[in-house]
């Protein structure tokens, strides 16, 4: 069998593992999905009044347009951290050292946790963007180009997150520890243009979340659902992306082949 | 660092071909910590070959080692024909592990370990079925293949560990600690099932702490101690390397057992239990010298064993605080 035949069918075989992991317990996946709907509800329905005149918006409406594509890419932040828990936990079990003595693909072990993984992002995704829809969220711009375009974006993030949270859970000793280290991938989105604009940030810390990676990410995806300007911030994340898939990848496979203890 | 090649007796039992695994001059160490200096093995195919040890010894480093784990920092080393360190995809396609920690997905049921196997080894979804279904047949799992691994008894999660570790057929197997944590009962099960793949031509590695285990079930054992193979045959030929056996005295009469004590002399008192122990390989011709000793000093014991050397008194004697030269060999490093 060709490498390349063998790496497909045994990152498939993975794959398969870790969505049977994610239909028998699925309490880790929908754990992860009250986050951010929690935070919607509650900027919306709680905050949302004054929000929105912080915004320079109208109403609540307004507010729930402005914070729906922040919430989305705060999702996949969510759904990763959970990645790396679930790859902390895994790398505990015997069974990966089963596999390592196997004849398999070496990576399939983490792409099917990759795959797995961005598979339940967007799935969360899909979730989040149904409570969004209903409590009044509307696209107000985008056409199918645009829509293709968001879904792309949002796996692109996505593969992205993933791959570093895979890294993360390789490395963390225990769920606890995962769970920490992954931290960064929920807050971040938090320290973002998610809520507020930047430009209503304090001057010193405008830098930091202008060019951290979620908001051009959340800056690409509202301009492609809503109309607004997405400037540089298209390239900006695709960069990101791309950094981050690639340094993820990297880190994690060279700790992932390092000897066992 | 290429250790230097022993001239042992490989030649000597002119089966040079036909090693299933060998090494020559295994060495591994963790960081300041030398866990195997320089172990030379050679198992023939179709052999059980058990790796005999205190914990801490090096066993299980030396199993992980051999079935691609972990790599060796020297030695020339090969299994199954092909060379650790150039091929180890090809090592382990011929190799199946069962480590001591359970190696069994807990969240999926026992079937579906089997078939995630049979998926890994690239069989067809029929002849995948075919192989789980007769090997959770074969180890009494049938019952609860539809249950979730993680709600397993001890023993019956080694027999799926070991399930999985037959699909796909290996040639080699490596067991580390088979039957550790088991109940006796679950113990002679797996006894039971290690013979069988013997039978079916199955080359097996196994590591174990129970002289009991390696003596039921082993053509060859080696003692490791300390990082080092301290002895290694047949487990008759192990006991006949220690003088451990002795012939005991027992006596009821405190006072008897005083005077004895003092007239042998050369003996070994066990005041507690009031014998004595008088060193003897025990032949007859020792016997009987032994006991004209007796008469003519007129000592006569309420009761005499005869103790032959088991695997008990090698282990001891070899892995014993008392084997000290061990420790200066490790200074001088």
């Amino acid at each position: 069998m060709s490498s390349l035949s063998l790496a497909v069918r045994d990152s498939n075989t993975m794959l398969r593992r870790n969505l049977l992991h994610a239909r028998r317990y699925p309490s880790l996946t929908l754990n992860l999905l009250l986050t951010p709907i929690m935070l919607l509800l509650l900027f919306v329905y709680i905050f949302g009044d004054v929000m929105s005149a912080g915004i320079g918006g109208a109403d609540r409406a307004d507010y729930i347009a402005y914070i729906v594509p922040g919430i989305l890419m705060l999702t996949i932040g969510g759904t990763t951290v959970g990645t790396a828990v679930s790859i902390s936990m895994d790398m505990t079990e015997g069974i990966i050292a089963r596999f390592r003595t196997m004849a398999i693909h070496r990576g399939s072990v983490l792409i099917g946790h990759v795959i797995g993984s961005v598979l339940q992002s967007i799935m969360s995704v899909v979730f989040v963007g149904a409570v969004a829809l209903a409590i009044g969220f509307r696209s107000t711009d985008a056409m199918i180009l645009e829509w293709i375009l968001a879904i792309g974006l949002l796996t692109l993030v996505a593969l992205a997150l993933t791959w570093i949270a895979v890294g993360m859970g390789l490395v963390s000793p225990n769920a606890e520890a995962a769970s920490n280290n992954a931290m960064p991938l929920i807050l971040l989105p938090l320290l973002s243009s998610a809520f507020i604009p930047v430009d209503t940030m304090p001057g010193w810390f405008q830098p930091f979340a202008e060019y951290q990676p979620f908001t051009p990410a959340i800056e690409t995806l509202r301009g492609l659902l809503l109309g607004t300007e997405i400037g540089n911030n298209g390239w900006l994340v695709i960069g990101w992306c791309l950094v981050l898939a690639v340094l993820g990848y990297l880190w994690s496979s060279s700790v992932f082949n390092r000897d066992q203890k | 660092m290429p250790s230097p090649v022993m001239p042992t007796s490989k030649r000597a039992n002119g089966k040079d071909g036909t090693a299933a695994v060998s090494a020559v001059g295994l060495r591994k160490s963790y960081g300041e910590r030398l866990v195997l200096d320089g172990i030379d093995l050679r198992i023939p195919a179709g052999s059980v070959f058990a790796l005999l040890g205190p914990n801490g010894a090096g066993k299980t480093t030396a199993v992980k080692i051999l079935s691609t784990l972990i790599t060796a920092d020297a030695g020339d080393l090969r299994v199954g024909g092909h060379d650790l360190a150039a091929d180890p995809q090809a090592v382990r396609a011929a190799i199946g592990v069962t480590g001591q920690f359970s190696a069994v997905d807990g969240l999926i049921t026992g079937e579906e370990n089997m078939l995630l196997m049979a998926d890994l080894h690239h069989l067809s979804r029929a002849e995948g079925r075919r192989s789980a279904a007769e090997l959770l047949e074969r180890f009494d799992l049938t019952d609860a293949a539809k249950k979730p691994a993680s709600t397993y008894s001890g023993g019956m999660k080694r027999r799926l560990d070991l399930a999985m570790t037959l699909v796909g057929g290996p040639r080699i197997i490596f067991l580390d600690e088979p039957t550790t944590g088991l109940d006796p009962r679950s113990r002679h099960n797996m006894w039971g099932i290690i013979r069988g793949l013997v039978s079916d031509g199955v080359t097996v590695f196994l590591t174990t702490q129970y002289l009991e285990e390696a003596d039921e079930l082993a053509d060859r054992i080696a003692v490791l101690n300390d990082g080092r193979i301290a002895a290694e045959g047949s487990a008759e030929e192990l006991k006949r390397l220690i003088p451990g056996g002795h012939i005991r005295l027992r006596f009821t009469d405190p006072a008897t057992y005083q005077s004895a004590a003092f007239a042998l002399r050369e003996v070994t008192r066990d005041d507690e239990a009031l014998a004595l122990q008088i060193p003897s390989g025990g032949s007859q011709r020792e016997l009987r010298s032994i006991l004209d000793w007796l008469d003519s000093a007129d000592i006569e014991a309420d009761e005499l064993t005869v103790h032959t050397p088991d695997l008990d008194d090698v282990f001891f004697a070899l892995t014993g605080p008392a084997n000290i030269p061990n420790q200066t060999k490790e200074d001088v490093r």
